[in-house]
């Protein structure tokens, strides 16, 4: 029981690590393009608007189950296997990026318009206000998002297990449910509630941490689990002095 | 100050469609701000003033007309569509802005905010860090560099605001209510911060506002705005000295209606000695005449002393020409008030500056908006 456990603990985290990793590298420009082509922004362009749109509302969908049995000869092409932990990864994948891009697409409206106007007003091009201004400011929403997405992937890869991907979800329903092993089931389960509390609290650290600058984090994007305990929130200070929030007195800048 | 003329608009017009319907932001306004001066932009919100200030660094492209600073024509420069091309960013980069609630990046420390137009400019990291500090010295803040704004009171901000906004060396500052979220004493702070710089850089600012304190303050020059059109510009000092001007009455209003139709009312501008000499006496002896004051206000505009008053004599114009002359010989401007219909309609405009009917010039307006501006080209 305890190699069981652990070789499929080892598998859940290596589809989750890596359809993670793909869903925020290949999200992230869908979702700046997403939101730098709607309509009054930068880039305006109804037809690439459009047409990424529909893509990636098709993308959510698609039930998960459909998307990996339609992906079986793509995944064979791309990794060699539709099977195990490596082909789970190209479906898991497939379903969190455009889950992810509208996330980052969320995350970049709630940027001030006003600092994309002060960038331009300094001579700034699109790439400057990508990288110096939407992606920064957005940053803490990002990472919630991240928080979010790899959280439903962990709940994914359970039903890829169910088509021989392995993974927790898949020893929970195989050997707990099939085979009247209620323990290992309950453990099972009880490992998936740690792993996805133990995401949660560190993206809501790191969210914290970002945010102590002064950066806010839209309501919206803090799905999922509700806040660290209160103990966790001395560590989410910013690492900045103390004194330095106190508002200094007004007139502190003296003229020369 | 110099008589260069650092930014000329002419004709600018921006008129927003939004489905079938048509907004005129701004009607053909012909703005001459000459370098090295402290110019602002005054009216109430919806007179356009807002969209005239961001069409001056082409954040907002009009619709016809030209706008040139420090000599470049930046609607020629910018081509079509909605993308800022290299010419116009580079044209932009010298050209600092501040704004009503200072668009600080949150993410970054008061030091990184300074430096992300000379990051934008390609300037390396050492020599930023250098102009960084430099500037945030300039502005009082050497001691906040590695705050983040969040930590900063709305005055610090507005500082890191301007020190940012100086990165690019500029010509011309472009403030766009940079003192409308800030208290009373803040504000203050902030336009001698702005005025500083003026005098130290030779910087020439341009400034909309909606209060006329911030003209009286600071300003060199200034323009009226209403409903899309500049319906009065020119110097400060000149726009005092002309008669019937409507900036010049509402930076010092005078009140006090005349008590009946058979008495004179004038009104006097005293500008320098004069504001100190006793003229009203030295009148009320030399004619035995009974003076009434109706209403008197004195300030200090631009570091001139200015004072306006509406006094009352008894009897008829044609009664009153030789004290009227006494007055005018003093080196006072003298204007008549004719009669108290006219100026009761007057006073009612000035108080009444609804936009919709603003678009249309009162009568007295279009002669005194063109004269002052002759004054200053002088």
């Amino acid at each position: 029981m305890q190699p069981l456990l652990y070789d499929n603990t080892l598998d859940t985290l290596f589809m989750v690590w890596w359809s993670t990793v793909y869903a925020v590298l290949i999200g992230i420009p869908i979702g700046v393009l997403l939101h730098l082509t709607d309509r009054g922004a930068m880039l305006q362009n109804a037809v690439v608007y459009k047409v990424l749109g529909a893509i990636v509302n098709i993308g959510r969908s698609l039930p998960f189950l459909i998307l990996i049995v339609v992906l079986i000869p793509f995944t064979r092409l791309l990794v060699g296997v539709s099977i195990g932990p490596t082909g789970a990864v190209v479906p898991l994948a497939i379903a969190a990026i455009p889950f992810f891009a509208r996330l980052v697409e969320a995350a970049l409206r709630e940027v001030d318009h006003g600092l994309v106007e002060a960038a331009q007003a300094m001579g700034g091009g699109t790439w400057t206000i990508i990288f110096k201004v939407l992606l920064p400011q957005a940053l803490p929403a990002l990472v919630a998002g991240t928080t979010t997405t790899v959280i439903t992937l962990i709940g994914y890869s359970a039903t890829a297990g169910a088509v021989g991907a392995g993974g927790l979800g898949n020893l929970a329903y195989t050997y707990g449910y099939q085979q009247y092993e209620t323990a290992l089931m309950i453990t099972t389960v009880v490992e998936l509630i740690v792993l996805v509390t133990l995401v949660q609290l560190l993206g809501d650290l790191i969210v914290r941490r970002l945010a102590g600058r002064g950066t806010r984090v839209p309501a919206t994007m803090r799905v999922g689990l509700r806040r660290a305990p209160a103990a966790a929130a001395p560590l989410a200070e910013p690492a900045t002095s103390p004194e330095a929030g106190t508002a200094a007195p007004l007139g502190a800048g003296k003229t020369p | 100050m110099t008589e260069f003329p650092v930014i000329t608009t002419t004709g600018l017009t921006k008129v927003y469609r939004s489905g079938d319907r048509e907004v005129t932001a701004l009607d053909g306004v012909d703005l001459h701000v000459r370098e090295g001066e402290v110019y602002g932009v005054i009216g109430q919100s919806g007179a356009g003033k807002s969209t005239l200030i961001r069409c001056l660094n082409l954040l907002e492209r009009p619709t016809s007309g030209t706008v040139t600073v420090a000599g470049q024509d930046l609607t020629a420069l910018a081509g079509r569509g909605k993308r800022a091309n290299a010419g116009l960013r580079a044209a932009r980069s010298h050209i600092g802005m501040v704004f009503q609630h200072f668009n600080l990046l949150s993410s970054r420390t008061v030091q990184d905010n300074v430096e992300l137009p000379l990051e934008i400019l390609k300037v390396d990291r050492r020599e930023r860090a250098r102009k960084a500090r430099e500037l945030l010295d300039l502005v009082g803040l050497a001691d906040k560099a590695t705050a983040y704004p969040a930590q900063l009171s709305g005055g610090q901000k507005q500082r890191v605001g301007i020190a940012r906004a100086l990165a690019g060396d500029p010509k011309v500052l472009l403030s766009d209510e940079a003192t409308s979220a800030l208290d009373p004493e803040t504000t203050r702070s902030i336009l001698q911060l702005l005025r500083d710089l003026n005098r130290q850089l030779g910087l020439t600012v341009v400034l909309i506002t909606h209060e006329m304190d911030v003209v009286k303050t600071i300003c060199d020059s200034a323009a009226l705005m209403k409903g899309g059109r500049v319906v009065e510009q020119g110097t400060v000092a000149g726009l005092l000295a002309t008669p019937g001007s409507e900036l010049a009455r509402e930076l010092f209003p005078v009140g006090g209606e005349p008590s009946d139709g058979n008495r004179t009312v004038v009104d006097i501008t005293f500008h320098g000695a004069a504001a100190t000499r006793p003229v009203i006496s030295e009148l009320s002896r030399t004619y035995n005449v009974d003076i009434s004051i109706l209403g008197a206000a004195m300030d200090t505009v631009g570091g001139k002393q200015i004072g306006r008053m509406r006094i009352e004599l008894p009897g008829r114009f044609e009664e009153n020409v030789v004290p009227i002359g006494f007055l005018r010989e003093q080196g006072l401007q003298v204007d008549v008030a004719d009669g108290a219909d006219g100026d009761a309609e007057n006073a009612d405009n000035a108080d009444n500056t609804a936009p919709a009917d603003a678009a249309v010039p009162t009568p007295a307006n279009p002669a005194p908006a063109a004269s002052p501006l002759k004054e200053g080209a002088k």
